[in-house]
C-alpha cells in the first residue's frame, strides 16, 4: 500500500513543566513516514521517547515545533473529535477508580460520534451494534456488566482494545499492549492485533519493550533512543547484535525463531 | 512481508457455527442481567422521575415539622395553592399558612438547593480530580469560599449595590483560587495518590480557617458572634428573595455541569485517553472549574460551610444506581438536596425550641462514612 497514515516533519517536544530535565527535549527533530495498513513497532530504551511520540501521533500533545500529517491533513488543524474518529489510542494506564461496567466503558469509545451540545447524547441502536461486535471480536462481551476493576489486567486490556474498536479509527496506537501480562494473555493480544491488521486493514503503531515480540508481529520497526531514530526497516534489519548493542549499551544473541524464522533475542549468560 | 505465524493464528480465531449460538445465548444473558445496568433513556427518565416524587414527599413531611404543628392536609392545600400561582397575600390571615410560606418553605427549599448542590459539585470535582473522595469541604474549597465572603462581610464589601450582594461573588473568588490550588497540587506528580489531596486538603482548610480566625479577632464582636455560627454551617432565616438570588446563580452553574456530564464520564479515564477520545480537555475543565466554584461561592455565602453532603450522596449514588454522569448527576443533586432538607428538620426540631447548625448533623453522618470509606472500600476503588 502506498498510502500514507502519518508523516512526520522535524517534530520536537519538550516537557514544558514538571520535569527537571525541561531543557532536553524527549523527540528531536524526528521526521518519518508511516504507511498505513502495516504493523509498526516503537522500539527503544527507558526514556527513549516512544509513549511521548505514539501520544503526539494521537494528538494527547502537541509538538513544539514541526509538523505532523495525519492522513494528509496537518494534525494541528484538526478537531480532537476528528482525530479520535481516525486514531484510536489504547493507553498504559488503564485502571479506574469509579464502578463503572465493562459495558459502558466499551461505550465511551463512541464519545467522538457525538459531539453535540456539550457533548451530551444518548447510545443509539448503531452505537449498541459496533459496541456489541467489538466486545465480541475481544471476547469480554460475558464481562459486559462487570465493574472495570473487578475483571484481570489481560480482561481489561482486552476491553480497552474494544473501545479503541468501537471508535472506528483507521489507525490504532498501542502502549505497551503487552506489559503486565502473562504468556498466554500477551499471545492473545499479539494475536488479536494481527487479526485486526489483515482483516479489517488496521494500520497498527505499537510501543513495545517486547524486542521478540515485535520481531513477531511488526512488519516495521522503528528503533528511538533519546528522542532520535536510530534504525527503521523490517525487523531483520532492526533486530541486529550490532544496532541493539548501540542502543541498549550491551551485547545480546540474536538467532532465527523456528517456526518462523524470525530474529530472536536473548541475553547472554 | 509477513511472519509465517500468520496462518495457524488466523485459523484459532473461532468461526464455527458454535460461536454464533454462544453470541445468541450471550445477547439472552445480557439482557436478563447486564443490561439493566447500561443506561438508557426509559431508566434515566425511570430514576430520575421516582427520584423527583420521593423529593416531593420528603418537602411536604418537612415542611410538616417544627415547633407549630401544621396538619399535611393543610400543607398540602397551601403548597398546591402556592404552585397554582394564587397569591400568597390571599392566605396571608391564616398564621400557620404565614408560618409554612415565609418560614419553613423558604428554609427546606434553602435546604434542597444547598444540598442538591453541594453534592453535584462533589461528583464534578470527583470526576475532574479522578479522586472519590473529593468534597467541597475536604479538599478546602469550602473554606477558600468562606474567607472570601468573611473578608466581605468584615470590611463591609458585603454591603450590597442595589439587590447584588458582592458576598456571593468575593466566595466565588475565593473557591475559585483554592480550586486552582488544589488542582495544581493535584496535577503535579504524575498518578499522585489520593492520600496527596486529602493532606493537601487539610492543610489548605488549616491556613483558611486561621485567615478566618484571624479576620473575627480583629472584627468587632457583634459581627463576629454572627459569623461563627455561620461557619458551622446554618440554614436560618432565608426569605424569598434571597432565596431567588441563591437560585439564579446555582442554576447557572447546574446547567454547566449537567451540560458536561458525558464528558465527566470521560473524564474519569484520565485527561490523557480522555483527549484521545476527542474530549477538548482544557475547555471543558475550565467550565466545570468555574461552575463548581460558582455553586460552592452561592452555597457558603448562603449556607456557611456544610461538610461531608458531596462526599457521601455521590458515593452511595454511585454504588446502588450507576456511576454514569449523565444519571449520577441530577439524582446526587436530587438525593443530597433530600438529605439536607432532613438533616435541617432534625437540627430545627430535635433539641425545639433551641436549634443547632445542621454542619453538626452532616459532619457526625458523612465524617465516620468518610473514615469508613479511607479504610475499608479502597482496595475495591483501586485506589493506591
Amino acid at each position: 500500500m502506498a498510502h500514507v497514515a502519518y508523516s512526520l516533519d522535524r517534530v520536537t517536544f519538550a516537557y514544558a513543566r514538571g520535569r527537571r530535565s525541561a531543557s532536553q527535549a524527549v523527540i528531536q527533530e524526528l521526521s518519518c513516514l508511516v504507511s498505513s495498513g502495516r504493523v509498526l513497532g516503537i522500539l527503544g530504551p527507558n526514556g527513549s521517547g516512544k509513549s511521548t511520540l505514539l501520544k503526539l501521533l494521537a494528538r494527547v500533545m502537541q509538538p513544539q515545533t514541526g509538523t505532523i500529517e495525519l492522513l494528509g491533513e496537518s494534525l494541528s488543524g484538526l478537531s480532537q473529535a476528528y482525530v479520535a474518529k481516525q486514531v484510536a489510542l489504547v493507553p498504559q494506564e488503564t485502571l479506574q477508580v469509579f464502578p463503572f461496567t465493562i459495558a459502558e466503558m466499551v461505550m465511551m469509545g463512541r464519545s467522538p460520534h457525538h459531539q453535540g451540545w456539550g457533548g451530551w447524547h444518548w447510545e443509539d441502536a448503531e452505537d449498541c451494534t459496533v459496541a456489541h461486535n467489538a466486545m465480541d471480536e475481544l471476547d469480554v462481551r460475558h464481562l459486559s456488566h462487570r465493574l472495570v476493576n473487578e475483571v484481570s489486567g489481560g480482561e481489561r486490556q482486552r476491553a480497552v482494545i474494544a473501545r479503541a474498536l468501537v471508535q472506528e479509527p483507521q489507525i490504532l496506537l498501542l502502549d505497551e499492549p503487552t506489559a503486565f501480562l502473562d504468556l498466554h494473555h500477551q499471545l492473545d493480544i499479539a494475536r488479536i492485533i494481527q487479526r485486526l491488521n489483515h482483516e479489517r486493514g488496521l494500520t497498527v503503531i505499537l510501543v513495545s519493550h517486547d524486542l521478540n515480540l515485535a520481531s513477531q508481529y511488526c512488519d516495521q520497526l522503528m528503533l528511538l533512543d533519546h528522542g532520535h531514530i536510530v534504525k527503521t526497516g523490517t525487523p531483520e534489519e532492526v533486530i541486529r547484535p550490532d544496532v541493539l548493542a548501540q542502543v541498549y549499551g550491551c551485547t545480546v544473541l540474536v538467532d532465527r525463531h523456528p517456526q518462523s524464522g524470525m530474529p530472536r533475542v536473548s541475553l547472554p549468560v | 512481508m509477513k511472519p509465517t505465524l500468520d496462518a495457524p493464528s488466523l485459523s484459532r480465531v473461532p468461526s464455527s457455527p458454535g460461536l454464533e449460538r454462544s453470541v445468541s445465548t450471550d445477547v439472552m444473558a445480557n439482557r436478563a442481567a447486564g443490561s439493566e445496568r447500561m443506561l438508557t433513556r426509559s431508566r434515566w427518565w425511570v430514576w430520575v422521575s421516582s427520584a423527583c416524587i420521593v423529593v416531593v414527599v420528603v418537602f411536604v413531611g418537612c415542611l410538616g415539622l417544627g415547633i407549630q404543628a401544621i396538619p399535611y392536609s393543610r400543607i398540602i392545600a397551601v403548597v398546591i395553592d402556592s404552585v397554582m400561582g394564587l397569591s400568597m397575600k390571599e392566605s396571608s390571615g391564616d398564621p400557620s399558612s404565614v408560618i409554612l410560606l415565609q418560614v419553613r418553605m423558604p428554609r427546606v427549599l434553602l435546604a434542597f438547593f444547598v444540598g442538591g448542590s453541594l453534592a453535584m459539585v462533589g461528583v464534578a470535582l470527583q470526576a475532574l480530580l479522578r479522586n472519590p473522595l473529593a468534597d467541597p469541604f475536604v479538599i478546602g474549597i469550602s473554606s477558600g469560599a468562606a474567607l472570601g465572603a468573611a473578608i466581605a462581610l468584615l470590611f463591609g464589601i458585603g454591603i450590597s449595590v442595589g439587590s447584588i450582594s458582592a458576598l456571593p461573588i468575593c466566595a466565588f473568588t475565593g473557591a475559585l483560587l483554592s480550586l486552582m490550588i488544589m488542582y495544581r497540587i493535584s496535577s503535579v506528580q504524575y498518578g499522585f495518590s489520593v492520600y496527596t489531596l486529602l493532606l493537601a486538603g487539610v492543610v489548605l482548610n488549616a491556613i483558611f480557617s486561621a485567615f478566618i480566625m484571624f479576620l473575627t479577632s480583629i472584627a468587632d464582636p457583634n459581627r463576629a458572634f454572627g459569623m461563627y455560627a455561620w461557619l458551622m454551617g446554618t440554614l436560618t432565616g432565608p426569605d424569598w428573595t434571597t432565596l431567588g438570588i441563591l437560585v439564579l446563580y446555582l442554576g447557572a452553574g447546574l446547567i454547566i455541569l449537567g451540560m458536561h456530564a458525558q464528558l465527566l464520564n470521560l473524564l474519569t479515564l484520565g485527561e490523557e485517553t480522555a483527549r484521545s477520545l476527542g474530549v477538548e480537555v482544557e475547555r471543558v475543565k475550565k467550565s466545570v472549574f468555574l461552575a463548581a466554584a460558582l455553586l460552592t461561592g452561592a452555597v457558603v455565602s448562603f449556607s456557611g460551610i456544610i461538610g461531608f453532603v458531596g462526599l457521601i450522596i455521590p458515593h452511595a449514588v454511585r454504588l446502588v444506581v450507576s456511576a454514569d454522569h449523565r444519571l449520577l448527576l441530577p439524582l446526587a443533586g436530587l438525593v443530597g438536596g433530600m438529605f439536607l432538607m432532613m438533616a435541617d428538620t432534625v437540627a430545627r426540631t430535635a433539641l425545639s425550641p433551641s436549634e443547632f447548625p445542621v454542619g453538626v448533623i452532616t459532619a457526625l453522618v458523612g465524617g465516620p462514612i468518610f473514615l469508613w470509606l479511607l479504610t475499608n472500600r479502597q482496595m475495591r476503588l483501586g485506589m493506591k
